[in-house]
């Protein structure tokens, strides 16, 4: 699914902070792969630059989607190749409806990949429908993008737009930050019901607890731009008892 | 010694005086030739406005003033269909500012009085003749607008529409365009009844150069509703000024949209002289290159609870500049106040430009104004977000322009007339873009 082969990535405006290191990572389709580590770590940015948001610069290596190249890759190009970014802090759109901004994107997609757009009432049923198991209420539906949302409310629009585009590879951003324990339980119940033998997920945190919810099949440890260490789910139990520091140093 | 000011009052007055020379005042019935005879005497003194006047400090008003109009070719629209096209109104076609009746509705079907100045200017129309260029000399005061009184003094054509109840339809004023280098003065006055309802709509760029006044007049309770989209024709000139007076519990709301254009000055001169009246005026610009467009707002609160909005947004690229001035006036009996003005430009480039000068001048005690400007390019983050989502680019950042655009959009009251305005404006971004 996701395959990440030895990327190195710099700041644009600098070349001196280099912030991927050579990084190597296999997400195959069914799986969750947690990536741990504190922070400035380079894990946020690992996710931007996979999705294309502007500002780095990749030095080396490659990140393929299903044998696609994302690097070379627009960021709308991605999406509709199948790789959803869920963000650490979703953006506020005002005057865009986020009825309007979903359709518009599902439909893009669509249309990228040579299949018919939806009609306003087909669409609506389908939103209602993703948006109940959220409890996304219609009133959520019709306001601005994000704009006034409670740190849940952005969390689960954004796991709502994942239900509705129906991507490939997941990849969530520090989905916990913000999140009361109710929040996290609702969002993490909309990402497992997510998973599926055709999907993979690539789940960043800084945090132990969101794998509670979300179980990991695979953790990396990520620390100064590489990933040092992979294990099972018992190596995220291990940084939650002892700590970064014990693992950075045994390293 | 002579003063900068004084010598600089003395020229802008041999300007003046060089301009009455060369017109004579047009032909009509005793009242309009005293008011245009006054209206004269207004111009001799304050002089014709230069770049070096306070309020024509961003906008240089040479091709407004200067003897003759520079000529425009006329735009053709193509297969697009016009402005409003799909309102149901009466249509009033003025083609080079001369009224055309064969091409127009019959006006008894809006359900309100309406005369063509050039007839009524014989005739004693008492509320027209307590109206014509008084509202015009009373904006005169503090900040002075001399191509306004030259429009009272000259213009010949123009309409004196009366609503005394709540009209039938939209007045719906369309201006064509034959000749490249036509020069065009229009004057209407507007006068709302007590309790009546009257929607007026404006559309089309009138002329190589435009002189145009509104006076509106709407009494207590009384509402009025006034959407115009000047045309598009790229080397147009305009001056437009809009002076109305709001009783109590009255409500009007203006909207102007101005997409391209070489040269656009509209002045908007509001009094909110009842309790509880209601002023909004807002407005859309879209302008790329040699575009020059200026908004410029004086609003007074003269009595207690009343509101007033002011929203303008402008879209600009590849050198085109915008320009706002706004002004609300709170006076000392005014309490209650609600003013709001926000006043944002987005820049497609660095080479587009937006000037802006808020002002509030407030002598009430109790009253609630803001006021903010802003300008800037479309935000990365955003565009990122609705990129990642797979939104395209171009489809991305006309979403964003939009939504930028909302908040004045909104002003207007219609949805009908927001929706077509707003699909014009998503024409000219679709149009434009790149």
């Amino acid at each position: 699914m996701l395959e990440i082969k030895n990327l190195h990535a710099e700041l644009e405006e600098d070349s001196d902070v280099k912030i991927l290191r050579g990084v190597d990572l296999k997400v195959g389709a069914g799986e969750v792969h947690a990536i741990m580590g504190p922070n400035g770590s380079g894990k946020s940015t690992l996710s931007y630059v996979l999705s294309g948001r502007d500002g780095y610069e990749v030095t080396e290596g490659s990140a393929t989607l299903e044998g696609h190249d994302l690097l070379d890759m627009e960021p709308e190009e991605r999406a509709a190749a199948g790789l959803f970014l869920a963000f650490q802090y979703p953006v506020e759109i005002p005057g865009v409806g986020n009825m309007t901004f979903m359709r518009t994107a599902l439909n893009a997609q669509r249309k990228a990949r040579g299949q018919e757009e939806l009609s306003a009432g087909d669409f609506l049923k389908i939103v209602r429908a993703k948006a109940k198991d959220l409890q996304i209420d219609a009133d959520m539906l019709k306001r601005p993008v994000n704009t006034g949302f409670s740190g849940g409310e952005k969390k689960r629009n954004e796991i709502l737009q994942m239900a509705l585009l129906e991507p490939k590879m997941c990849v969530l951003d520090e989905t916990d930050s913000g999140l009361d324990v109710d929040a996290m339980k609702l969002v993490s119940d909309g990402v497992n019901a997510l998973r599926d033998a055709g999907r993979g997920f690539l789940v960043i945190t800084h945090y132990q607890r969101l794998l509670n919810h979300i179980k990991p099949d695979v953790v990396h440890i990520m620390s100064e731009g590489r990933i040092i260490r992979t294990g099972g789910p018992e190596l995220a139990l291990e940084v939650e008892e002892q700590g970064y520091g014990h693992i950075l140093e045994a390293v | 010694m002579v003063f900068p000011r004084a010598k600089l009052l003395q020229q802008k007055r041999e300007a003046a005086a060089a301009l009455i020379d060369a017109r004579a005042l047009p032909e009509g019935g005793a009242w309009i030739t005293a008011a245009r005879m006054e209206a004269r005497d207004r111009i001799a003194a304050l002089g014709l406005p230069t770049k070096r006047d306070e309020y024509w400090k961003f906008t240089d008003p040479g091709s407004l003033t200067a003897a003759e109009a520079a000529p425009a070719p006329v735009f053709e629209i193509g297969d697009e269909s016009a402005v409003f096209d799909g309102i149901d109104r009466v249509r009033l076609v003025f083609v080079d500012g001369v009224f055309d009746a064969d091409a127009s509705d019959a006006p008894e079907l809006a359900g309100v009085e309406i005369s063509l100045l050039e007839d009524a200017a014989g005739v004693d129309l008492h509320w027209a003749r307590d109206l014509y260029g008084a509202l015009e000399a009373e904006g005169q005061h503090p900040v002075a607008r001399p191509l306004a009184a030259v429009n009272t003094a000259y213009a010949t054509q123009g309409l004196l529409i009366r609503a005394t109840g709540k009209a039938q339809k939209p007045v719906s004023l369309i201006y064509r365009r034959s000749a490249e280098d036509a020069d065009v003065m229009l004057h209407h006055v507007i006068r709302v009844d007590s309790g009546a309802e009257l929607t007026v709509l404006e559309n089309g760029p009138a002329a190589a150069r435009l002189n145009q006044v509104m006076e509106v007049d709407v009494a207590d309770g009384g509402t009025l509703h006034h959407v115009r989209a000047q045309g598009r024709d790229h080397e147009r000139r305009a001056a437009a000024h809009l002076f109305a007076r709001l009783g109590a519990e009255s409500v009007f709301k203006t909207f102007t949209l101005t997409a391209n254009g070489a040269m656009v000055r509209n002045d908007c001169v509001v009094w909110l002289n009842g309790k509880g009246g209601v002023a909004h005026i807002a407005g859309v610009t879209v302008g790329e290159g040699a575009f020059h467009h200026d908004d410029t707002v004086f609003i007074t609160h003269a009595a207690p609870g009343c509101e007033s909005r002011q929203v303008f947004k402008k879209v600009l690229r590849e050198g085109a500049v915008g320009v706002f001035q706004g002004k609300i006036l709170v006076r000392q009996p005014a309490q209650l106040t609600d003013g709001y003005q926000i006043s944002q430009a987005l820049l497609m480039d660095e080479q587009a430009q937006f000037l802006a000068k808020p002002e509030l001048e407030i002598y009430a005690d109790d009253v609630k104004c803001s006021h903010g400007s802003t300008s800037g390019e479309i935000d990365p983050t955003s565009l990122f977000y609705l990129r990642s989502r797979g939104v395209p680019e171009d489809e991305a950042k006309m979403l964003l322009v939009l939504a930028f655009l909302a908040e004045a959009l909104e002003e207007i009251e219609d949805p009908a007339l927001a929706e077509d305005l707003r699909s014009r404006i998503e024409g000219w971004l679709k149009r434009h873009q790149r």
